[in-house]
């Protein structure tokens, strides 16, 4: 087969996969665009009351700080299970693994209340704590930030794992064996060489945790207990309950040109340095 | 761990590896003097890079000791030994310039900045590096990434240098030069180099001593000359180049002279290596001498052969010829000699004298 007729077989073994693109998220997008113009009045008005309305700000405010925190947890412990599962002895790696999978089987919800349960006032966690004479009242570890930081950063943590993990099994021992045969110690091998030659890795991680973090209802909702609001719970608010369908529908499509805007720019700042492809 | 500058030797007391059950070294012991290019030499498998590993720290034999300069070195870790390595296929730092992978074992000996700037300088004008100081090991062909792996090995003044199969990915040409290059560095270092490679022409055009392993066992350890003339074994003879074979029968050894039936002639070897009740007749193609159909040569030894195949390889050509028992003779002969040899079509005398012949001990069945 010549090149040209392999690539417009390729081509024609992706219409199906671009139909379905176009379908499911395509129509439904130029939808919420439609609205954002057109609810109530047609024009930008929506547009504008975004950047104006206090409330709508400080919870972008929030949701970026929230996210940013939660994407520096998530990528810090991804390392070090990462680490374990890659490079550690037999049965580390299994508790490493078995770590990573688990999550996967429990629903969001499950793992939510999960968290109200140890988190709340009288859960697990401050019941222990009284009990040793750590504190005398209960601490509040939710229905506020923290409760949502901690949440969202064990429902991510695991899929910041993967990235890393294939950047450090990709990773030619014969390197790391060069560094300590030039005579660097194993704290200089894993500063110098480890993590720098594993930072593609942790940049993809901490796109993909970012990315999906911005976008997250449930944990917010169940662990910030109204009070930790962020955007796509505001979106619902405002769409199901003030019936605000318009300034719903350009919080949307604010969020979105912010996620493509982010990735375009990390591939832009990465792509000089080799860390992606 | 060696002063900077000084080269160091290394000795090797009975090391043995094994992984699980699988035996990779086997009782190797072997002196490597201060100095000396010494090449590891043997078929894929046959324990070279494990041998490597062990001298630099990476693994721990099973079984034996290592001494450098009369210390015992088994203990210590790679990074205190610091003997330099060059890996097969370079293991190059891929985020740092070529600059930066050079620097970074006297960055790691908190050398002074000068200094560093310095001698980094100097060992990039030596490998012929110049002009390519920022660039990334990507960015750099096979044979340029082979000298940034060279000159990182070499920067840190290594009392040994240890060097695992380093033109294995490099075409012919620049697999010379490289060599070329390498013999160049040892003897403007004075640095103990070792050496590994599957390719005996390497071995032998390279180093001052080639140890040949065979399933993780030391075959024969000596000069190049004195291995390639006088193998110890089937395995050695054969390993290094072409070589005839020929089962001799009725042994006898008479004043320094061993002699034996071959076919239906008497053939004559030095009696030195005649040990043992069969033996096999060792000798290099380029060694045989060839005479078209006159009566047998009076001295020596000669053995009547017809032609099977001509092998024309520009300077030389290879002559495959076939006794009368259907034993296998290759001889090489100059090529214009040869056009007119092959006027006559044969049978033909093959002769050689005495000496030039190697009495091996019979395999093992
Ligand atoms: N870490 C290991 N675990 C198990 N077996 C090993 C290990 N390292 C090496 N071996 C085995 O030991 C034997 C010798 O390996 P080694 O790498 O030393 O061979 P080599 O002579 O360098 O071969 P090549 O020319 O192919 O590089 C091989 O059979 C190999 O499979
Ligand atoms: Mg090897």
């Amino acid at each position: 087969m010549s090149r040209r007729a392999a690539f417009r077989a390729g081509l024609v073994l992706l219409v199906p996969l671009l139909l379905f693109v176009l379908l499911a998220y395509g129509i439904p997008f130029f939808g919420v665009v439609e609205w954002s113009v057109t609810e109530p009045t047609f024009g930008f008005t929506q547009y504008v009351r975004l950047t104006q309305d206090p409330l709508v700000l400080s919870v972008f405010v929030r949701t970026f700080r929230i996210c940013a925190v939660v994407t520096v947890c998530a990528v810090v412990g991804a390392y070090a299970i990462a680490y374990l599962w890659v490079r550690g002895t037999p049965l580390q790696r299994n508790i490493a693994e078995f770590c990573i999978l688990v999550p996967f089987w429990i629903s969001v919800l499950t793992r939510a209340f999960g968290w109200l349960a140890l988190l709340s006032s009288r859960g697990l966690i401050n019941t222990w704590l009284q009990s040793i004479g750590f504190v005398s009242e209960p601490l509040t570890l939710v229905r506020n930030e923290f409760g949502v930081i901690v949440g969202m950063t064990h429902f991510l943590l695991p899929y910041a794992v993967f990235p890393i993990a294939s950047a450090m099994r990709n990773l030619d021992d014969r390197v790391l064996m060069a560094a300590r045969g030039l005579g660097a110690r194993r704290s200089r091998v894993f500063w110098t060489v480890f993590v720098p030659m594993t930072a593609s890795g942790v940049l993809g991680a901490a796109l993909i945790v970012f990315v999906f973090a911005l976008g997250f209802f449930v944990t917010p909702a169940i662990l910030g207990g109204g009070r930790s609001v962020m955007i796509a719970e505001l979106v619902y608010l405002r769409m199901f309950q003030s019936i605000d369908w318009g300034l719903g529908a350009a919080m949307s499509v604010a969020l979105l040109l912010i996620v493509g805007l982010l990735a375009a720019l990390m591939f832009r700042f990465l792509k000089p340095a080799g860390l992606v492809r | 761990m060696s002063k900077r500058g000084a080269a160091a030797s290394l000795t090797v007391r009975g090391v043995s590896k094994r992984f699980g059950s699988f035996s990779a070294l086997n009782d190797i012991s072997l002196d490597i003097a201060r100095g000396e290019f010494l090449t590891l030499l043997g078929p894929s498998g046959s324990g070279k890079t494990t041998l490597l590993l062990i001298l630099a720290g990476f693994e721990a034999p099973t079984e034996g000791r290592l001494l450098s300069d009369d210390r015992d070195i088994t203990e210590l870790p790679a990074e205190t030994r610091s003997y330099g390595m060059v890996f097969q296929g370079y293991a190059l730092f891929p985020h740092m310039s070529v600059e930066s992978n050079i620097a970074f074992p006297l960055q790691v000996r908190h050398t002074a900045p000068a200094e560093i700037k310095r001698r980094v300088g100097e060992m990039i004008e030596r490998v012929g590096l110049r002009g390519h100081e920022k660039k990334l090991p990507a960015k750099l062909s096979g044979g340029q990434q082979q000298r940034v792996a060279l000159a990182r090995a070499l920067v840190f003044e290594p009392g040994v240098l240890l060097l695992d199969e380093p033109f294995s990915a490099l075409d012919k040409n620049l697999r010379e030069q490289m060599q070329a290059e390498v013999k160049r560095l040892h003897q403007e270092t004075g640095t103990t180099f070792v050496f590994v490679t599957h390719d005996q022409s390497e071995a032998l055009a390279l180093s001052t001593r080639v140890a040949i392993f065979d399933h993780g066992r030391l075959q024969q350890i000596g000069r190049p000359d004195e291995v390639y003339e006088r193998p110890e074994n089937r395995f050695v003879a054969e390993f290094l180049g072409e070589i005839n074979l020929l089962p001799l029968q009725d042994l006898r050894v008479e004043s320094g002279v061993a002699s034996g039936m071959f076919e239906d002639r008497r053939l004559t070897v030095p009696a030195e290596a005649a040990n043992g009740a069969g033996a096999i007749l060792a000798i290099r193609p380029e060694h045989l001498g060839i005479a078209a159909n006159t009566p047998a040569p009076q001295s020596g030894n000669a053995i009547r052969a017809a032609l099977d195949d001509v092998v024309y390889q520009g300077g030389i050509t290879r002559l495959k010829l076939r006794t009368a028992g259907g034993a296998p003779i290759t001889l090489s002969l100059a090529s214009g000699q040869a056009a007119s040899l092959l006027q006559s079509g044969g049978p033909f005398w093959i002769h050689w004298p005495t000496d030039q012949g190697r009495l091996l001990p019979a395999p093992k069945s």
